[in-house]
């Protein structure tokens, strides 16, 4: 086996290990908690009946590992278990707000990535100049900005003062695209602008790294134009670092979703997950985190393997 | 001292002063603050006037005063926190640098899967397992960044515990302790320092964003994110008094970014 | 004279315009058609630097400040900038010090090398590759058809070397600037890129400026030299009566660093202070130091020479416990030596100490010197107060250093001084065995004598066992009572400094013996002649 296969397959069973340590989260959390969970929750009012039905609910007689088995096989049969603040089944709750909150993150990303990659570039090539610093700085303020400061200025100059988009995103399985795509607009410019800022300042920097190198001065000492050096010298050798840039911020953007279908009211899996933490309902919690934490690791994980991969060293062995 | 005021650039200064004015504003917050941080003045949602310059908030409670013991809590909270993960993560990365073998590997390994997980995805679960409070809220946040300033410090130190004076001392019989405090530690100060900004910065919006989203900070306790919240339906109104509170998050975090990069941009310089 | 080449008043600046950093102040150059100049200087004498003007380029930061440089009758200092980019690489070209870094780890080496000739419209593609392979071929790089599609870090060091070479030819220009090229490679590799350089350079009349900081080498390359320091040139003349006949001070000086021989060095029959008795070593799975018998006798310095890789470091890590051995042991004065570092008592601790190559790595950027220095005196004598400080400041005495550096930080010194402290700090054990690995290698030709000088001194004075780790056999020759050659891992050889070097006994070492380059124009002729005969017998 190569040492390209070796890396990737180490990479990938890294990945799928975190995966089951996150599944495994919740029940080894609930395990090692002080006290009665039943009491803690229903609190002090709570009957003995109720608590004995609570506990039955959650399985808590039985032991962790058994418990956890349990839910994994339900896992793969697509049953997540049933949600104790609303008793319906939790895949129930889960479908249509994953097609939102999918819908939402791939809406800022597909804008997103181009803009971030050209303006890095263009901060890259032009660096120190006029623009560079005007473009770092915009990027600096807005990494510094909590989504929902960024979300409510949003709402509040365009949506109450000039009136062009609505405050609170309503959609659901009857929208149309181009009336979800008007009405998903604010959330999704609030995820675009702060993810544009992060993926523009890494893109550049990554891009200023390669510049530095010897080969890029010997090709200029070859004669070679600007624009072929670029082209033909630099991107080869950034691709790699500019992809893993992209990857590692799509990965941002969609935990980033949860905060800002929060300020927009959005039906989405983020605005699902607040609330089940708030009401410490653990089997919807356990299903929305696996989730997101699964899309991130992939995307980490797809990351890492193109960044392998683009490695001449590795490409072509010894 | 004062070469290194006179060299700032004008956005090192201004950030300096935010620090420096929110810094007071947090310690001296009793003293300077017109009312109590519950203490309910009057009507809900009052304009802003010369008794309440910033109006009062949902419960009728004076927004100032609000936002002054905002800066003590918040800004202390996630002083303490970023204080926490810093000792706990930049200790174990200098020991995991210098032991090498099987300590590193086995914390290197742990670390390796906890940054693998999106930090706000598991601190929800995490708290929604014990519940939220200002406690567990430290505990859990602490926890999750002790693995980024861990991976930092153990880069920054393995770059220093190659170098031949750290061999030059193990020769002498120098123990552990020593080769930590003496030789590796003030080599990567200004590394950890810079980190600290930046480290502080992440803990603060993250802080502020649990507490916006309702499982941070827990009413009646002032604080700026939750502020957000509570006061949001002003907006529908074109108040921007709930922009307020985010406005000085954003601030101090923009001030600090500043800050360090300035340092930073020092650092790069005076090694060339 | 001049009618390729014209440098006139050079001046170079880098940092603010109110205060510059001076780089090259006034430098005057010329060069034939055809001729090879040797540009020789120490670190910081601006050599690169020329040689990049020589091209009408400078660094981010440097700018033109002054002077003018004429190149075939057209001043290059502001030529606009599509005009510069059309002679480089077609009629002037540049070959790096580091080929590793400098090949687009990307591309394969022939598309690197049709690169320019494409572009320029000197040939095409399936011709410009033709004609590599040739040059690949006359540059006796191994599989001349097939290694020009290999990626960079498929191919090794010295044949990277030569394949940038290669491509600085391809287009045939009338100039090429040799950067250091083989300053980071072994002495046996050596000859053969230098051997290559000079063949091309003859065979297409091509004028070179060949930059370098090593003497020997630039005997053997160039027609005419040209000495510089701090910026400005010292003196140009033809080799041969440079060699012969140097004018100027600076330049005697340079000249003369290679005579420094200590005058007593019978390897007499002193008793042996360590013995090492069939001593191996491994890093895992893989030997590096197999069955070594050897003595170090006392009050003498032996020499454990041998290029990368030979295990010389790995020994001096293995003494000093910081690597138990596999295999065998070492006894001090006939006492068994206690192999782990952890181990050991202060006793033994106190007496072996160590110097290090790189005083930037071996000093505490962060201790001053005076730390630096009273830690080991306190640690090993158990001295305090002011006992401590007047020992500290004896021990500044000792190796001539001003005792006013004591309250500075390494970074204030020069890389002598450094290195001077590294001694200090050494000798604050009143240790009877110091290992110096590779203590000269990384200093100036000038500073390097002087410490070999303290060296010697300070042997006598305290009669001091050393082991001497090198791979520069000059110095060896300077200083070292006994000698011990290391490759891969075994003894070749060992015996004292004038049998070694008067009569080796086995071909390594005779090979090792004869790959130095001496600053005799015909060494490098003779010396490609043995090596040819030598592989050819294999």
């Amino acid at each position: 086996m190569s040492r390209l296969q070796k890396l990737v397959i180490g990479r990938v069973s890294l990945g799928i290990l975190t995966l089951f340590v996150v599944s495994a989260l919740m029940f080894v959390g609930i395990e090692l908690l002080p006290g009665d969970l039943a009491q803690q929750i229903l609190g002090q009012s709570a009957t003995e009946s109720t608590l004995a039905a609570f506990r039955a609910e959650l399985g808590l007689d039985q032991p962790a590992h058994l418990r956890y088995f349990d839910w994994l096989g339900g896992v793969l049969r697509g049953d997540f278990g049933t949600s104790l603040a609303s008793g319906r089944e939790v895949s129930e709750l889960l479908g249509p707000r994953l097609a939102n909150t999918m819908f939402l993150a791939v809406y800022a990303a597909v804008i997103a990535a181009p803009l971030a990659v050209i303006l890095g570039l263009l901060a890259a090539l032009w660096r120190n100049t006029l623009f560079d610093r005007g473009v770092n700085l915009t990027a600096l303020s807005a990494i510094s900005m909590p989504e929902f400061f960024v979300g409510y200025v949003l709402i509040l100059f365009l949506s109450i003062k000039a009136g062009v988009f609505p405050t609170l995103a309503r959609i659901d399985s009857a929208t149309g695209l181009w009336d979800a795509l008007y009405r998903s607009f604010l959330p999704a410019l609030t995820l675009i602008l702060v993810v544009v800022a992060h993926m523009m300042r890494m893109t550049r920097a990554a891009i200023i790294n390669v510049l530095a190198s010897p080969y890029i001065e010997m090709a200029r000492l070859k004669g070679v134009p600007r624009w072929r050096i670029i082209l033909q010298h630099a991107l080869p050798n950034a691709l790699a670092p500019i992809v893993n840039v992209v990857a590692l911020n799509l990965a941002y953007l969609v935990v980033g979703v949860v905060v800002v279908e929060v300020v927009f009211s959005y039906p989405g899996l983020g605005q699902l997950l607040v609330d089940a933490v708030s009401s410490r309902d653990f089997p919807v919690v356990q299903a929305v985190g696996l989730f997101f934490a699964a899309v991130y690791i992939t995307l980490n994980v797809l990351a890492d393997i193109i960044s392998i991969m683009s490695n001449p060293r590795l490409r072509h062995g010894r | 001292m004062k070469s290194l005021l006179k060299s700032a650039p004008p956005s090192a200064i201004f950030g300096m002063l935010v620090l420096v004015i929110v810094a007071i504003t947090g310690i001296f917050a009793p003293w300077i603050a017109p009312y109590g941080e519950t203490r309910v003045v009057g009507d809900a949602y009052m304009p802003w006037s010369a008794e309440h310059p910033l109006g009062t908030d949902n419960l009728g409670r004076d927004m100032l005063s609000r936002m002054i013991f905002g800066a003590r809590n918040t800004v202390g909270l996630a002083l303490l926190t970023t204080a926490i993960s810093f000792s706990v993560g930049a200790t174990l990365g200098m020991l995991a640098a210098l032991k090498g073998g099987w300590l590193d590997e086995v914390l290197s390994r742990l670390v390796d899967v906890l940054m693998a997980v999106p930090p706000l995805i598991l601190a929800l679960m995490l708290l929604a397992i014990v519940g939220p409070s200002i406690p567990n809220m430290v505990g859990v946040i602490a926890v999750i960044y002790v693995a980024p300033v861990y991976r930092l410090s153990r880069a920054a130190a393995m770059n220093v515990v190659g170098l031949d004076f750290v061999e030059a001392a193990k020769l002498r019989g120098e123990r552990t302790p020593w080769l930590l405090r003496r030789e590796i530690l003030p080599n990567i100060w200004s590394t950890l320092i810079a980190e600290f900004g930046v480290r502080f910065c992440f803990v603060f919006l993250f802080i502020a964003a649990l507490s916006f989203l309702g499982i941070g900070i827990q009413p009646p306790t002032a604080d700026w994110g939750s502020m957000v919240k509570e006061n949001a339906t002003l907006i529908s109104f074109g108040d921007i008094t709930p922009l307020i509170p985010a406005a000085a998050i954003a601030l101090l975090t923009v001030a600090i970014n500043l800050i360090v990069d300035w340092m930073l941009h020092r650092a790069s310089g005076l090694k060339s | 004279m001049g009618n390729l080449l014209n440098i006139r008043g050079l001046r170079l600046e880098a940092g603010s315009r109110a205060r510059p950093n001076v780089i090259i102040k006034g430098l005057d150059l010329e060069l034939d058609r055809g001729e090879v100049l040797g540009l020789v200087g120490e670190s910081g004498a601006g050599k690169s630097s020329a040689g990049l003007a020589a091209m009408g380029y400078v660094r981010d930061g440097v700018r033109f400040a002054g002077g003018s440089v004429e190149f075939d009758g057209t001043e290059l200092i502001g030529m606009g900038r599509g005009q510069l980019r059309r002679l480089h690489g077609k009629r002037i070209a540049y070959v790096a010090q580091s080929a590793a870094a400098s090949f687009n780890p990307a591309k394969t080496l022939i598309d690197q090398y049709t690169e320019a000739p494409r572009l320029h419209g000197v040939s095409g593609r399936a011709a410009a590759e033709q004609d590599a392979v040739a040059l690949y071929r006359q540059m006796q790089l191994p599989n001349p058809e097939e290694i020009g599609f290999r990626y960079p870090h498929q191919v090794s060091g010295g044949q990277l070397q030569r394949a940038m070479t290669a491509m600085a030819m391809a287009c045939r220009p009338d100039l090429i600037i040799f950067d250091e090229p083989t300053t980071a490679l072994d002495v046996t590799t050596q000859i053969e890129v230098l051997g290559a350089i000079r063949d091309i350079v003859e065979q297409y009349d091509t004028a070179a400026i060949y930059i370098t900081h090593d003497l020997a080498v630039v005997s053997q390359m160039a027609d005419r030299i040209c000495v510089m320091k701090d910026g400005a040139a010292v003196e140009t003349a033809p080799t041969k009566t440079m060699l012969d006949a140097p004018q100027e001070d600076y330049t005697r000086s340079l000249w003369a660093v290679r005579s420094f021989r200590r005058p007593d060095a019978e390897a007499g029959e002193a008793p042996a202070l360590i013995r090492c008795e069939g001593v191996s070593a491994a890093y895992g799975p893989m030997t590096v130091l197999d069955n070594l018998n050897f003595t170090f006798p006392r009050g003498q310095t032996t020499a454990v020479v041998g290029e990368s890789g030979s295990g010389k470091s790995t020994l001096a890590r293995v003494i000093a416990g910081l690597l138990p051995p596999v295999a065998g042991q070492f006894f001090w004065n006939d006492a068994p030596l206690e192999p782990q570092l952890a181990k050991r008592g202060a006793e033994t601790l106190r007496n072996i100490q160590m110097i290090y190559q790189s005083a930037d790595t071996s000093l505490n950027p962060r201790h001053s010197i005076r730390e630096i220095l009273a830690r080991p005196v306190r640690k090993f004598t158990g001295r305090r107060g002011q006992e401590l400080q007047a020992r500290v400041a004896e021990l500044m005495d000792l190796v001539d250093l001003d005792r006013a550096f004591l309250d500075r930080k390494p970074s204030e010194l020069s890389g002598g001084q450094k290195q001077r402290v590294g001694i200090a700090r050494a000798l604050a054990a009143e240790p009877e065995f110091i290992i110096c690995d590779e203590v000269t290698s990384a200093l100036d030709q000038l500073v390097a004598e002087g410490i070999l000088r303290l060296l010697v001194r300070l042997q006598t004075e305290l009669d001091l066992t050393f082991m001497f780790i090198t791979h520069d056999l000059a110095t060896v020759e300077a200083i070292a009572h006994k000698v011990i050659v290391l490759k891969n891992g075994q003894i070749v050889e060992q015996g004292g400094r004038d049998e070694i070097f008067g009569d080796p006994k086995q071909a390594y070492t005779k090979r090792l013996l004869t790959s130095v380059p001496q600053m005799d124009p015909e060494w490098l002729t003779e010396a490609r002649a043995r090596e040819r005969s030598l592989r050819e017998a294999q």
